[in-house]
């Protein structure tokens, strides 16, 4: 894989306040400028530049065919993203919210997961998808779905999420280079919000498929991504005063996961807890803590904890804050860590 | 053509194809070439009066409700409202044909068809405040959920009128969509299947110019939406979707159709968005004040107010009389809305399946025991 961020450095930038929606942007428009071959396409995505204004500008500068505003259409949409990467194109899809990608899922997973399996190798795609996810932004019904379990699931497919903005320009930038389909999860939640950034800064961010440590503690892990990092930052500032050290991981990379950072943290810590917001069952939790339980058995002092949405469709936004984990439902699980006191 | 024979060989000679004729006589299944209309023409002067002032008193009823909507978005009452001023004909006439044993699939845009067809106006927002996905029993309105994946709904009217007939039930569908949501490939399963099956449904396409930013010039290279049935084997009608009494005859033919067994119609209808997509929206990105402009001189309201006043049948008093009643809607409207709904979170564990499973009694329990503990269930609120 290569990295792509790494060829930015010809821009001299100052650091400057920038919201995730602003870097993803500044991501799309570096990738393009750098490489001919990167189309970007989607649903409003031209004049208007994106409902969240990732793509704002972009048709401007590079021109409605780099920038295409397409029919209504998500299945007709990757569909043209396949022929148009079959014949040498990087093409990089909006889907406008997460349940409306949707119609595309038959695209997704028995053409744009499995192309380069069913040739051999001799047919790479180099697509990527990008899906704002996630609730907590008083969206009306079908839009703050988490469906990242439902691409995990799919062989074939890279599943990346950024939590902070650095990691939007340097995750996105690195999926489009990929040879490989990138499903890029962006948290609707984080799109405004803000971090000192200079473009020049993410040329340090290593190929996707990498966590890292954003907090590090001794006394047990918090194994996050995308929208719930925050919580888990806020979770283990408000643990210190218990006691609890937390250390915390931002996976960034669901798949490829980062056996290797994840374990290495819950074999120092001995406790960890999984925290994401989609539902529990079936959802990527599950899997998580079965792949720590396999690899630090003997260092755990618990089980591997899950705080996840509930088993619900995701409700009304009335109800979402009832349904979304928070810090205190962080901070029960950890509570529920001292084992050895009940058992 | 000439077949040229090749020196030294036989003459070829091809064998012709067997004998082919299209299924259909594409002819009468083609639209009018401009959109038919009623307002204006001389045949207005024998539109049925008491149709007429109804037609009339849901227009402004509509209008009302439709600033009413918007208002609520502006004080936080509603989280999203997506208007339909401008295209409330379209909304009134699909209401007003269909009979009670009917059943309307609208699209997020088309609160006002539930309400002019008679959901009480809260219960139809509830969707868009945020409290209630479906604020009603679909069964008893014989209205199906405001739709919000585009496209999606249209199916379903398909399968509910197939059903409905083979149970020998006189019962249409009337399913809308946007212009935006033809591109879909859940319009082309539905129509190809309601015309396969001859099934009696209605689809109405309310072209108003836009799906959200792109304009229909982007969303299809077809001489207009309505000739999309053609290729399906069911005829397109094409009409001014401004003019009230237009739609309502042109649904009405369409609606008689399906119950006398002969098939689904597409009905494209052209009217306007005249406010953004959502109150979220920001429509000077994408268009420009005298295309707004030139639409506001076609308004619904003021094209049936000119026939009716025309013809004697509306006076100022009468027109003041229409205009109090709406008055009175949005006044209830409000004091309704404003007062905080009451839920329970309970509720988000009851209705996932007909039984609750053990595990979500035990998450139902556990959330219970958060909320008695007076923790606030997420940091998700003050973030914001
Ligand atoms: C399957 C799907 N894709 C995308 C969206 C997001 N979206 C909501 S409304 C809209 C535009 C719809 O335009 P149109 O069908 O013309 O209807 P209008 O809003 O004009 O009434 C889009 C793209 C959606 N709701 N569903």
């Amino acid at each position: 894989m290569t990295t792509a961020a790494a060829a930015v450095g010809e821009r001299t930038g100052s650091v400057r306040p920038a919201t995730m929606a602003q870097a993803l942007g500044r991501a799309l428009r570096d990738s393009m400028a750098a490489d001919p071959t990167v189309h970007v396409l989607g649903e409003d995505v031209g004049t208007l530049g994106g409902v969240f204004r990732v793509t704002d500008g972009l048709a401007k500068e590079f021109g409605d065919d780099r920038c295409t505003d397409t029919p209504l259409a998500e299945a007709g949409i990757l569909g043209a993203a396949v022929g148009m990467a079959m014949y040498g194109l990087r093409p990089v899809v909006e889907m406008q919210f997460d349940a409306f990608a949707y119609p595309a899922f038959e695209q997704l997973i028995s053409h744009v997961a499995k192309m380069r399996n069913r040739t051999g190798g001799a047919m790479p795609l180099p697509i990527t998808v990008r899906v704002p996810y996630g609730g907590g932004i008083g969206g009306v019904e079908h839009h703050s779905d988490s469906s990242e379990a439902y691409y995990m699931a799919t062989p074939g497919l890279h599943v990346v999420t950024p939590a902070t903005v650095e990691d939007a320009y340097g995750l996105l930038r690195e999926s489009i280079a990929s040879d490989d389909p990138v499903v890029f999860l962006e948290p609707k939640r984080l799109y405004w919000s803000k971090a000192a950034w200079s473009p020049e800064a993410p040329a340090a961010v290593e190929p996707i498929g990498r966590a890292v440590v954003r907090r590090p503690g001794r006394s047990a892990t918090l194994i996050t991504y995308g929208p719930s990092l925050p919580v888990c930052m806020e979770a283990a500032e408000a643990a210190t005063s218990e006691g609890w050290d937390l250390e915390v991981v931002d996976l960034r990379s669901l798949v490829p996961f980062d056996d290797e950072t994840v374990a290495a943290s819950v074999r120092r810590t001995g406790r960890a807890v999984v925290v994401h917001e989609s539902s529990g069952f079936g959802g990527p939790g599950g899997e998580i803590a079965a792949r720590v339980t396999e690899r630090c058995f003997h260092h755990l002092e618990a089980p591997v904890l899950r705080v996840a949405g509930f088993d619900i469709p995701y409700p009304p936004p009335m109800q979402e804050r009832h349904h979304l984990p928070g810090v205190d439902r962080v901070l029960d699980a950890v509570a529920r860590l001292q084992w050895e006191a009940e058992s | 053509m000439t077949v040229q024979e090749l020196p030294g060989t036989a003459a070829y000679r091809p064998t012709p194809p067997p004998a082919w004729k299209p299924l259909t006589d594409p002819a009468p299944l083609l639209p009018d070439p401009e959109p038919y209309r009623v307002l204006g023409t001389e045949a207005a002067a024998e539109a049925d009066p008491e149709l007429l002032l109804r037609l009339y008193a849901e227009l402004v009823r509509g209008r009302r409700y439709n600033a009413q909507a918007t208002a609520l978005t502006k004080q936080g009452r509603l989280a999203v409202y997506p208007s339909s001023t401008g295209q409330e004909a379209c909304e009134v006439a699909a209401a007003l044909v269909l009979e009670e044993r009917d059943w309307l699939f609208p699209s997020y845009r088309d609160t006002l068809a539930a309400v002019a067809r008679g959901l009480d106006p809260v219960d139809a927002l509830t969707l868009l405040r945020g409290d209630r996905h479906t604020g009603y029993d679909p069964r008893e309105h014989r209205i199906a959920p405001l739709c919000t994946p585009l496209a999606t709904q249209l199916p379903h009217a398909v399968g509910l009128a197939h059903a409905a007939r083979l149970k020998g039930d006189d019962v249409v569908a009337l399913a809308m969509v946007g212009d935006g949501g033809t591109s879909e490939g859940d319009f082309h399963e539905a129509l190809n299947f309601a015309a396969v099956w001859r099934a009696p449904v209605v689809f109405l396409v309310q072209n108003n110019g836009f799906a959200i930013s792109v304009p229909l010039a982007k969303q299809t290279a077809a001489p207009s939406l309505a000739h999309k049935a053609v290729g399906y084997g069911m005829p397109g009608r094409l009409v001014d979707g401004n003019d009230a009494v237009a739609v309502h005859q042109v649904l009405g033919e369409a609606v008689a159709r399906a119950r006398r067994g002969e098939g689904p119609t597409l009905v494209e209808a052209v009217t306007y968005r005249m406010e953004a997509h959502t109150n979220a929206d920001d429509a000077t990105r994408y268009r420009g004040d005298s295309e707004v402009e030139a639409w506001r001189a076609h308004d619904p309201i003021q094209l049936l107010e000119r026939a009716l006043t025309g013809r004697g049948l509306l006076d100022e008093e009468r027109i003041g009389a229409v205009r109090e009643a709406a008055e009175r809607m949005a006044a209830g409207l409000r004091e309704q809305m404003n007062a905080d709904p009451v839920l329970d979170p309970m509720d988000m564990f009851t209705h996932v399946y007909e039984q609750q499973t053990e595990q979500l009694r035990e998450q139902a329990a556990r959330l219970r025991a958060e909320l008695e503990a007076g923790h606030d269930e997420s940091g998700a609120e003050e973030r914001r």
